[in-house]
This record gives structure tokens, C-alpha cells and sequence, in this order.
């Protein structure tokens, strides 16, 4: 479908060249990507969008796999000498894409070379934090972003003999409706996706506690993991006890959670806001979004949560003329309606606060109750060197042994402290060969 | 007396067996030396730089506790495997070839799954025993049994064997089937005049002249284990629970592939080749000297 609108759209072009006679093709952009399904028609509509806005340029998004699939083609692409202008990296790609210094080029340096106009501050801080550097300037474009946010079955509620409007906003108070549910006969209070994304990584930036020294990875290489202080560990302990108490009930590492959740099985389900288009398609029962709980007493919270997803890279080594194209481009995908209706459509934040100020004007917030969370839990607050968001390399397998580590805990194994400490010394290790790699 | 073949032509011997060497030189030995050279540089993903390090790659793998772990893991899943696709597939053929009538039939439902790729075999065992959707998880619950291979080590570890040599399992049929043909019905038939029970004359006569068979079986089945079994464990585990079913092979790709760590791989890459020339070596050697041919 892409590739004949595309083909409509070169020969198009090349009827208008031999017409006016002068030597003219569109250029054409290439943007790997890694979604599919409901996510690829949504982005395949922008491409769309932007192609038949102008004629200029041509924008051909491919789909090149999972997130880690895409980076892995981007960098052997690379190394070929055939890399894409566009690549979508997820947020924990961020770090190697940042070190890759001749391989990609900031948006902010294309933006300035191209004379496009930009203007970094329209940007939602707590989005844009997570791509700039340390004095301000927008490496990568901030795509799809989200972050968790507590999603409650209304009727799993009242079922347990509780009023669905309780507060919910301390974990003290989810565990107590936790025991209510689960004595009411439900075999899964509790469920969750990304445990360490929501359960760490969130959980420091929502208690303002750093995951990592020099401030979370964004000041330096050598930065070094320490998600093992009290907070953590206090968490991590009760959901250990939790589940064996079975209040808890651990699905999988990615989001396979929400099958459980959105079948009706479950009470509470920690996921990202992008997870609402699933749940609202699929759920027969009464739900509603809550902000992520947080632990009561301790100084600070709730600070902000971060967001993951990914963002958009440029990657080095094309012509001037192909950049002006990019920057172009780049500059719709950030445009205030293209924003607005992503978001609305998917769940992913507004990235920009125009596209905000323009979905609540429109009333979504009131038809839609609970789609604001996400963002107000991540404006609330100015984001401290700890809520900035992390940066650190090798992440994609630091997740993995954050994850073996929390199996760990969940099935009895090891205390939380104990699978915390060897987590943190497991990924420094990687980080100390990142940091040799990168020097 | 053997047969000589004179070549008059000086180049043309070389000529002949040039295509043989090129490519095994370009599919062996040229990556293999790529390896080596890798293995003493930590560059980054990119290629854009890349440091020397020695040994180094090495120093770090030899330090890392779940490296060797992972040695521990290989060694019980190929044995694992190795036993369960051998045992599973000589009962089946010494059956299928008692069978008179329709043993056309059973033969081709038994070599059926060898036609599947490994990926999509783990994919099916997973669904069946993928504790939330599961079928076989669901009736296991039901009796009482609480499965979940997500956390529980041993179950996973059961489950990649089963789904490994599941696959495997075809294959050896049809080897053990061909050799249990090959033997010459008199030499059973004596037995059987002699009073020898269906067992006894299994122990003492097919099994030994089924000794080449088994041998060139158990080579096969060990180097299946080692490097063909990735499919299956990366759809079915990922390599967990806490990296209880990561073999070496499979840290090769995750240290590679997920780490982008590609010093470290290439290192984990020739301590593989060395342990499977050993191991081939020590199979040759000790193992062979049993065969009867």
C-alpha cells in the first residue's frame, strides 16, 4: 500500500518535471521503524499525510521488527554503509545511539543547518529531558513516549465490598484494597508489564532517589548503578511478599500481564499509558486510571515519572539537500495536530504542550476521563536530576538481569537486597565495558 | 589392492578440489580468523573505534560466574537432549520396524516434525504450556500442579529439552530405522532358533551392529544441542529464569545481539569452537574405539 502511493507519487513527480521541463525527482527520505499493528496504520496515515502535503519529498517508512530488531538493522545498515536517514530507537537504545558520535547527528545540528525553524522549548520537559544533553540541545526527536500509571477494574472492586472511587494513591492503600480483593475470592489482585521500568527505574524517579550515579548516567560515562538503597529494596520487599502471599502474580517480562488484566482476571495492572487503546478495546468490565502509587512518608514524593518509547534518530552520512527533507519532516511529526491526534488515538503522550493545550480544548480529557494521568504525573513537578529520565549503556541487557534478578524475589528465592545488590554489581560490570567501548 | 589415479596434468587435482576449499575457506576459515581477531578488541557496536584489550575478553568471561554456569547449563541440556532424542527415537524404530501392516504410514507421521523449523516448534510448545494461555498449563492447574516455567528453573529447563528433541526425534528414527534394516535378518533368526527372547537378542546383536548408527547419531545430536537449539530456547525461555537454559550458544547472540557487545561475543564464539573440537576429538577417539563396523 505505502509503496504504491509512493510509486503514484514519483511518477507524479516526474509527469510535473517533464511538464515544466526542468530536471526534477522528489528526494527520498527512508524511516525504519519498529511498530506494526494499529501502531503501523497510525504512523503509515502521517507518512501519508506529509507526502501528499508536498512534493518535495518523498518519506518511505519501513518496518524492520521489534525495537531491539530495528537498532540491530540500523547499526549492520551502518556498518554497510546503507543506514536509513530516520531511525526509531527505544529510550534504552538512547545511550548507544548518544556515544555513536560519527554514526548519527543531532536533530538540533539538523534543524540549525537546515535554517527549518524549531524551537526545543515547545517540548514537554519531561519528554525532551530524557533526549538532550546535560546543556540543553535536542539530540533526537521524541516520537512515542509514555509512562505507567495504575490501571483499576472498577467491578473487581465492588465486587471485594470497596466504593471503586477509593483513594488509591500510596501503595498502603492498593495493598489494602489488594487484601480485600483477594479475600473476596480473586486469583489475581495485582499484576504487572515492565516490572523494571515501572518498579525501579519509575519507582526512583517517582521517590526522587537516583537508579544511578552522575545523575542517572546523563553527566558521564562512568556513572555507576544504585538502585539498591532503601526505597528500592523497601518496594521490591513488599512486592516480594505479595506474591508469595499471592497478591501479587507475575506474568512475563514484557507485557504479557495485560492479557491477564484485560481478560477481567485481575484488579490493579501497573502498564504504560500506552496501554489504554489495548485495554479500552478489549475490556468488558469497568475500568479506570489512576496515577502510579507511591510510598507515603518518604521526602519527596511523589516527584515526576519518566517516560520510555522511543525517539527519532538522524543518522549521519547523507546529503545536504535529504537533511532539509528530514528536518522537514520532522518539524510535521512535531506539528500540534498531527500531536494531538496521535496521542489521543494511541495513549502515547502529547509530546509537545500545544498538542496538549489543543486535545483538552477539544474535551477529550472529559469524554475520556483518566487519559490526563499520564501527562499530569509527569508535569507536576519540575524533573530533578533524578526524575530526568536514565542514560546508561547497555541497558537493553542490564533490563534483562534486572528482570532475572527481580524472578529472583518473586518466586522465594532471594530477598530483595540480596537480588538488588548482585543486580547492581552484574550491570556495572556491563557499564564498565561500555564505557571502555565508548572511550 | 587399491585402485591409484594418476593425474597428468599437474594443476588439475588442484583445480578439482579448489571449489571444496574456497568454500570452506570463506565459510569457515575466513570467519573463524574474524573471530579470533575480534575477540581481542572491544569495539563498539557502530564500528566506529575499537580498543585492543588482549586477553581481555577472555579475563571478563573466565571472571563471570553465570559464564561458567553457563558451561554447567550446556553440558546437562546436551545430555538432556542428546538422551531423551536417541532413547525416544531407537524404542520408536526397533516398533515401527516390527510393524507389517501400514508401516508406511507410521514412519511418515513419526519423520513429520523434522519438517518444522526450531523457532516455530518452541513457539508451539510455548503455547501450550505458557502459563497464562496455556492449554497444558490450564489442565496441569486444574489438577492441583502450579506450573509456570517463567520462574520455576527445572520446569524451563524441561521444557526446552522436551521441545528440542522433540524435533530432534524424526530425525534419528529414520537413521535407526535404516540401520535396524541393514541388519541381516539370518543372524536374528538364528537367535531366535537358539531361544533368545526379543530383548536379549536386542542387547546382544542389534544393538551392537547398531553401534555405527548410534555413533554417527550421537555426534549429530550433540552438535544439534550445542547450536541448532537456539530457536527454541530464545522463543521458549529467552534464556531464563535467572539464565537457567542460557547454553553458550545462546549468550553468544544475547552478549551480541541484545548487548552489542561484540568483543565479548566474538571471545564466547572461539572457546565454542575450541569446545566442540574437543569434544569431537575426545568422541572420535574414546568413543569410536567401542563401535563395531
Amino acid at each position: 500500500m505505502a509503496h504504491r502511493k509512493t510509486l503514484a507519487g514519483l511518477v507524479a513527480a516526474t509527469i510535473l518535471a517533464g511538464s515544466t521541463g526542468v530536471s526534477y525527482a522528489a528526494t527520498e527520505i527512508q524511516w525504519w521503524h519498529a511498530f506494526s499493528g494499529r501502531l503501523a496504520e497510525l504512523l503509515t496515515e502521517q507518512v501519508e499525510k506529509f507526502n501528499s502535503s508536498q512534493s518535495d519529498y518523498v518519506v518511505v517508512a519501513s518496518h524492520k521488527g521489534n525495537y531491539s530488531e530495528t537498532l540491530n538493522a540500523g547499526i549492520a545498515a551502518f556498518r554497510a554503509g546503507e543506514q536509513p536517514h530516520i531511525l526509531q530507537v527505544f529510550e534504552v537504545g538512547t545511550a548507544t545511539m548518544m556515544s555513536a558520535k560519527g554514526a548519527i547527528k543531532p536533530v538540533f545540528e539538523v534543524m540549525e543547518e537546515t535554517g527549518k525553524p524549531f524551537d526545543a522549548d515547545a517540548y514537554l520537559a519531561a519528554v525532551k529531558g530524557y533526549y538532550t544533553t546535560t546543556d540543553g540541545k535536542m539530540l533526537s526527536l521524541p516520537y512515542n513516549s509514555s509512562t505507567p500509571v495504575l490501571y483499576v477494574n472498577r467491578d473487581a472492586l465492588t465486587k471485594a465490598g470497596l466504593d471503586p472511587d477509593m483513594d488509591l494513591s500510596t501503595w498502603d492503600k492498593v495493598n489494602e484494597a489488594m487484601d480485600a480483593v483477594k479475600a473476596s475470592g480473586s486469583s489475581c489482585p495485582l499484576t504487572t508489564a515492565w516490572q523494571s521500568w515501572v518498579h525501579l527505574e519509575n519507582l526512583s524517579a517517582y521517590h526522587n532517589v537516583p537508579f544511578a550515579t552522575k545523575e542517572n548516567g546523563f553527566a558521564g560515562l562512568d556513572t555507576e548503578l544504585s538502585f539498591n538503597g532503601p526505597v528500592q529494596v523497601k518496594h521490591i520487599e513488599a512486592m516480594g511478599q505479595w506474591a508469595k502471599d499471592g497478591k501479587f502474580i507475575y506474568a512475563g517480562r514484557r507485557n504479557e500481564g495485560g492479557a491477564r488484566f484485560r481478560a477481567g482476571e485481575c484488579a490493579f495492572f501497573t502498564e504504560s499509558s500506552a496501554g489504554y487503546a489495548g485495554v479500552k478495546a478489549e475490556a468488558d468490565f469497568a475500568f479506570d486510571i489512576r496515577p502510579l502509587p507511591y510510598w507515603a512518608g518518604t521526602e519527596g514524593a511523589p516527584q515526576n515519572t519518566i517516560i520510555g518509547g522511543a525517539s527519532l534518530w538522524v543518522m549521519a552520512g547523507h546529503k545536504d539537500e535529504e537533511y532539509a527533507g528530514v528536518a522537514e519532516f520532522l518539524n510535521f511529526l512535531s506539528s500540534a495536530d498531527i500531536q494531538a491526534s496521535w496521542h489521543q488515538n494511541t495513549g502515547y503522550l502529547p509530546i509537545t504542550m500545544a498538542a496538549y493545550e489543543q486535545t483538552k480544548d477539544a474535551g477529550f480529557y472529559k469524554e475520556n476521563p483518566g487519559t490526563d494521568i499520564a501527562i499530569l504525573q509527569m508535569t507536576g513537578k519540575a524533573p530533578t536530576a533524578n526524575s530526568k529520565g536514565l542514560r546508561l549503556g547497555s541497558f537493553d541487557q542490564i533490563r534483562g538481569i534486572i528482570d532475572e534478578e527481580l524472578e529472583a524475589v518473586w518466586s522465594g528465592d532471594k530477598t530483595a537486597q540480596a537480588a538488588l545488590d548482585n543486580a547492581v554489581a552484574r550491570g556495572n560490570q556491563l557499564l564498565r565495558r561500555f564505557e571502555q567501548a565508548n572511550r | 589392492m587399491q585402485k591409484r589415479v594418476v593425474f597428468n596434468n599437474r594443476l588439475l587435482p588442484y583445480a578439482l578440489l579448489a571449489p571444496q576449499i574456497l568454500v570452506t575457506a570463506v565459510f569457515f576459515f575466513w570467519p573463524a580468523g574474524q573471530a579470533i581477531y575480534q575477540s581481542a578488541f572491544i569495539p563498539d557496536p557502530f564500528g566506529l573505534k575499537s580498543q585492543f584489550v588482549g586477553f581481555g575478553n577472555f579475563e571478563f568471561l573466565f571472571s563471570d560466574p553465570y559464564y561458567l554456569a553457563s558451561f554447567q547449563t550446556t553440558a546437562v541440556f546436551s545430555a538432556a537432549v542428546t538422551l531423551l532424542s536417541m532413547g525416544a527415537a531407537l524404542w520408536l524404530a526397533v516398533m515401527a520396524d516390527r510393524i507389517i501392516k501400514g508401516s508406511g504410514a507410521y514412519r511418515t507421521l513419526l519423520i513429520w516434525p523434522y519438517a518444522v523449523a526450531p523457532a516455530i516448534a518452541g513457539v508451539l510448545w510455548l503455547f501450550m504450556f505458557n502459563p497464562n494461555v496455556g492449554l497444558v498449563a490450564w489442565y496441569l492447574n486444574a489438577i492441583g500442579y502450579d506450573w509456570n516455567h517463567v520462574l520455576n528453573d527445572g520446569e524451563a529447563m524441561g521444557l526446552v529439552v522436551v521441545a528440542s528433541a522433540w524435533r530432534q526425534i524424526s530425525y534419528n528414527f529414520l537413521f535407526f530405522l535404516a540401520g535396524l534394516q541393514a541388519i541381516p535378518r539370518s543372524v536374528i533368526e538364528a537367535a531366535a532358533i537358539d531361544g533368545a527372547s526379543f530383548w536379549k537378542r536386542f542387547w546382544t546383536i542389534v544393538f551392537p551392529l547398531l553401534s555405527p548408527t548410534t555413533f554417527f547419531l550421537l555426534v549429530v545430536n550433540i552438535v544439534y544441542a550445542f547450536f541448532e537449539t537456539f530457536g527454541v530456547i530464545h522463543t521458549i525461555t529467552g534464556g531464563g529464569p535467572q539464565q537457567a537454559t542460557t547454553i553458550l550458544v545462546y549468550k553468544v547472540y544475547a552478549d551480541g545481539f541484545i548487548g552489542q557487545d561484540l568483543g565479548s561475543s566474538a571471545a564466547q564464539s572461539v572457546v565454542l569452537l575450541v569446545v566442540v573440537g574437543l569434544l569431537t576429538v575426545v568422541q572420535f577417539r574414546y568413543v569410536e574405539r567401542k563401535v563395531h563396523y
